[in-house]
C-alpha cells in the first residue's frame, strides 16, 4: 500500500513539473507549482520530516507563489503570453539538459550510504522532529541562525532601493 | 522500506526538468519557477539524506536553502519588475545591453 502511495506523489510530482513549466500562461505555471510544493510536501512526510512539510507550505505555498502571482499581476498577463516560449535553437540545449539529467540519474541510482548519524528514528519519535531540529538548529548553528536573519533582511531593503529608484524618474 | 535510491532518483528528475526549462525557456517569470523547481529537487535529496543517514542535520540545511531562497526570489522578482518597467519585455533573448557588440 505504502508503495502505490509513493509511486502515486512519484508519478504526479514528475508529471505536474512537466505540465507545469510547458503551460503558456504563466498563471497556469505558478498554479501548477503550488501543486508541485503540496506533493513534495507529502513526500517529505514519508520522510519524517514534518517541520519541514509545514515549512514548504507555508513558506513557497504561502510567500514565494504568493510573490510570484503579485509579480504577474504587475506585469499584466496580456503582454506576457504575446512573447515566444522557447529559444530559436533549443535542441542543443535540450540535448545537454537530457544528458545532464542520464548523469545525475545514473550516479543517483549508484549511491551506497554507509554514514549513520546519531540521530535515529527512534530518538526522533522520542522528542518529536520539531524539537529535534529546533534542539541541532539553536545549539550547533547559531551563527546561521543570525547570518540567515541578515540574509532576510538584506533583500528587504534591496527591494526597497529598487522601488525607491523607480519613483525617483518618473 | 522505501529504497533511498527511489527519493533521489526522484529528486534528480525534478531538477533536471528544471534544468532543461532553464535551458531553453525565454520567458523570465518561467525561468524563476524553472529555479524553484530545481530547488524543490535539492531540497528533496537533502532531506532524503537526512533520513536514511540518520542526521537531521540535512533538514537544518533545507531550512537554511528555503531561507535563501526567499530572499533571492524577492530580489529576482524586484527587478523584473524594474527592468519591466523599462523596457516593456521580460523576454530573455532581448536581455542584450551589456553584450559585445561583435558586428562593429
Amino acid at each position: 500500500m505504502i508503495y502505490l502511495i509513493f509511486g502515486y506523489f512519484c508519478i504526479a510530482t514528475v508529471g505536474i513539473s512537466i505540465v507545469a513549466l510547458t503551460r503558456k500562461n504563466p498563471v497556469h505555471a505558478v498554479l501548477g507549482l503550488l501543486l508541485l510544493f503540496l506533493h513534495i510536501a507529502v513526500i517529505y512526510l514519508f520522510l519524517n520530516a514534518e517541520f519541514l512539510a509545514m515549512v514548504q507550505i507555508i513558506v513557497y505555498a504561502g510567500a514565494i507563489l504568493v510573490m510570484f502571482l503579485f509579480t504577474l499581476f504587475l506585469l499584466g498577463a496580456k503582454e506576457l503570453s504575446s512573447t515566444k516560449r522557447y529559444t530559436s535553437i533549443f535542441e542543443g540545449r535540450v540535448l545537454i539538459g537530457v544528458a545532464t539529467m542520464a548523469v545525475i540519474v545514473g550516479a543517483f541510482s549508484l549511491i551506497e550510504t554507509k554514514y549513520k548519524g546519531k540521530y535515529t528514528i527512534s530518538y526522533i519519535q522520542e522528542i518529536g522532529n520539531t524539537k529535534a531540529v529546533g534542539v541541532l538548529l539553536f545549539n550547533e548553528y547559531p551563527i546561521g541562525v543570525l547570518l540567515i536573519g541578515i540574509i532576510l533582511l538584506i533583500p528587504m531593503i534591496a527591494v526597497a532601493v529598487l522601488a525607491w529608484r523607480k519613483n525617483d524618474t518618473s | 522500506m522505501i529504497p533511498l535510491e527511489a527519493y533521489l532518483v526522484l529528486a534528480g528528475l525534478i531538477f533536471s526538468i528544471g534544468l532543461i526549462n532553464l535551458l531553453i525557456s525565454r520567458n523570465m517569470i518561467i525561468l524563476f519557477i524553472s529555479v524553484e523547481v530545481m530547488l524543490a529537487g535539492v531540497n528533496l535529496m537533502l532531506v532524503a539524506m537526512a533520513h536514511y543517514m540518520n542526521d537531521i542535520r540535512g533538514h537544518v540545511l533545507a531550512l537554511f536553502s528555503i531561507a535563501v531562497t526567499a530572499g533571492s526570489v524577492a530580489v529576482g522578482l524586484s527587478l523584473l519588475v524594474a527592468y519591466f518597467n523599462l523596457k516593456k519585455s521580460i523576454d530573455s533573448e532581448e536581455l542584450r545591453e551589456l553584450r559585445e557588440r561583435l558586428d562593429g
